[in-house]
């Protein structure tokens, strides 16, 4: 393991606990490893995979049996080239199009945003809904926030929308998604044995435990709520190949400090009240039933959809392929790791992405790239 | 992208609080918790979407403890 793991610059936690001793990990492992293991966990977060290869931590957990598998925990990857055409789209026609940093880069059908800015369209990279916001105020122009991400980013899209009051001319590109529904989606496809799901901590923040369990009852999984600190990680393997060990199929939460059973329920609210859900598309997936939120009626002013459909129509009739040999549907599905396909670390690199993964910080092929592991 | 960081409430202002980033001091959203000076919230995208407690924290180091202090392998 990562000499990191032993201590140092960010050993203590917030309020002063280790989330990184190492003895305690190693006792961890221990005990995994007496558990005669073999199994196949999967998570739904980019930041789990971020601590887990930073920390060497999936190769570990393999020498004790457990092999884990990064699924769909990525909103940028996850996010359609229809998608990505509808904001290109709109630039084309003029307005200010504001995201997160790393969808500039994520090729449509051949551009990208971040080529659109290079020509000279209005595209910015904002921090936070609010910054889009204060561009809107500063402009006549229309400002067109492409709003992805799930139910962590959601309520602030919903809180600025109702409480925040936008200018006219601002307006959001609907792209959040809700992940439970992906999970029990990718269960029914049934293309890969999983014996656990490492549920995302944050999104969990949010919607606490009960949006699982019905996954769990269902697919009789077991379903561990876990932090993002390596020791969080470990244990949350440890109580999963427990229920596992045991025969047990449950939802349990690692991540007390932050995760409420109920979540945040004023967060919850606002989203409601703002959003509905609707049925959408996800990079590598079929259309998954209710995954999607679209704004309800009384907020249509902001709706970017419905103010520019004429124009969007055209992006909407378009049949668009996945480029070439990429392998960011399997990869997102678990069913393929990045090295596994073609492209990775030779055609397709951080600097020349082909497919998304390679491009968010939080895809499965650029966290391995970046790690330095299996270069070729 | 649903990275968040912690960080410590100094002043609110309304739905806006300055909050410190272990040295770096931003301006974020707290309208999604409930947030006083002091108190360490999580914040994702300018907005703190929970706070944090000590224990909830202690809960977590607690529910550790069970589950490998009572263990045939103790951790201590």
């Amino acid at each position: 393991m990562d000499d990191e793991m032993d201590g140092g610059k960010a050993d203590e936690g917030v309020l002063g606990f280790k989330y990184r001793n190492r003895e305690v990990a190693d006792k961890v492992l221990q005990r995994l490893r007496e558990m005669d293991l073999n199994i196949r966990i999967m998570h739904v977060c980019g930041t789990h995979q971020d601590t887990l290869i930073r920390f060497g931590m999936d190769e570990l957990l393999r020498e004790v049996g457990v092999e884990i598998r990064q699924g769909p925990g990525c909103p940028v990857c996850v996010t359609t080239p229809h998608e990505i055409e509808e904001a290109m789209c709109l630039a084309r026609k003029g307005c200010t199009i504001t995201t997160f940093g790393d969808m500039l880069r994520v090729p449509g059908t051949g551009e990208s945003l971040a080529d659109m800015h290079t020509q000279g369209y209005d595209v910015r990279t904002v921090y936070s809904i609010n910054e889009a916001v204060k561009i809107a105020r500063n402009t006549d122009n229309d400002v067109i926030f492409v709003a992805i991400g799930f139910e962590t980013t959601a309520p602030s899209t919903a809180a600025t929308l109702e409480h925040g009051s936008p200018p006219d001319n601002f307006k959001v590109l609907m792209c959040h998604r809700t992940i439970p529904q992906a999970m029990d989606v990718l269960l029914g496809l049934g293309e890969l044995r999983l014996d656990g799901f490492i549920d995302p901590g944050h999104v969990s923040t949010i919607i606490g435990i009960h949006p699982y369990e019905s996954i769990s009852e269902k697919y009789h999984i077991p379903q561990v709520i876990a932090g993002f600190e390596p020791l969080d990680l470990l244990m949350a393997v440890y109580m999963i190949a427990r229920q596992y060990r045991s025969g047990e199929a449950r939802v349990e939460n690692e991540y007390k400090r932050l995760v409420k059973p109920d979540g945040n329920q004023r967060a919850l609210q606002v989203m409601n009240k703002v959003f509905e859900a609707c049925d959408v598309k996800w990079r590598g997936f079929p259309v998954i039933p209710d995954s999607g939120m679209k704004l309800r009626s009384g907020y249509e002013q902001y709706d970017a959809r419905r103010q520019y459909e004429d124009i969007l129509q055209e992006i909407w009739d378009m049949e668009i392929q996945e480029p070439k040999g990429c392998m960011c549907g399997e990869v997102l599905r678990g069913v393929a790791n990045p090295e596994e396909c073609g492209l990775f670390a030779r055609a397709c690199t951080p600097r020349t992405p082909v497919g998304p993964c390679m491009v968010s910080g939080e895809g499965g092929c650029n966290i391995v790239y970046k790690y330095g592991k299996n270069r070729i | 992208m649903c990275l968040a960081i912690p960080a410590r409430v100094e002043s609110v202002n309304g739905s806006m609080a300055k909050v410190d980033f272990g040295g770096t001091v931003q301006e974020v959203n707290i309208s999604l918790v409930d947030a006083e000076p002091g108190d360490y919230v999580v914040v994702h995208a300018g907005f703190a979407i929970q706070v944090m407690d000590e224990k909830d924290a202690l809960e977590t180091l607690d529910l550790w403890r069970e589950l490998l202090e009572h263990e045939s392998v103790s951790i201590t």
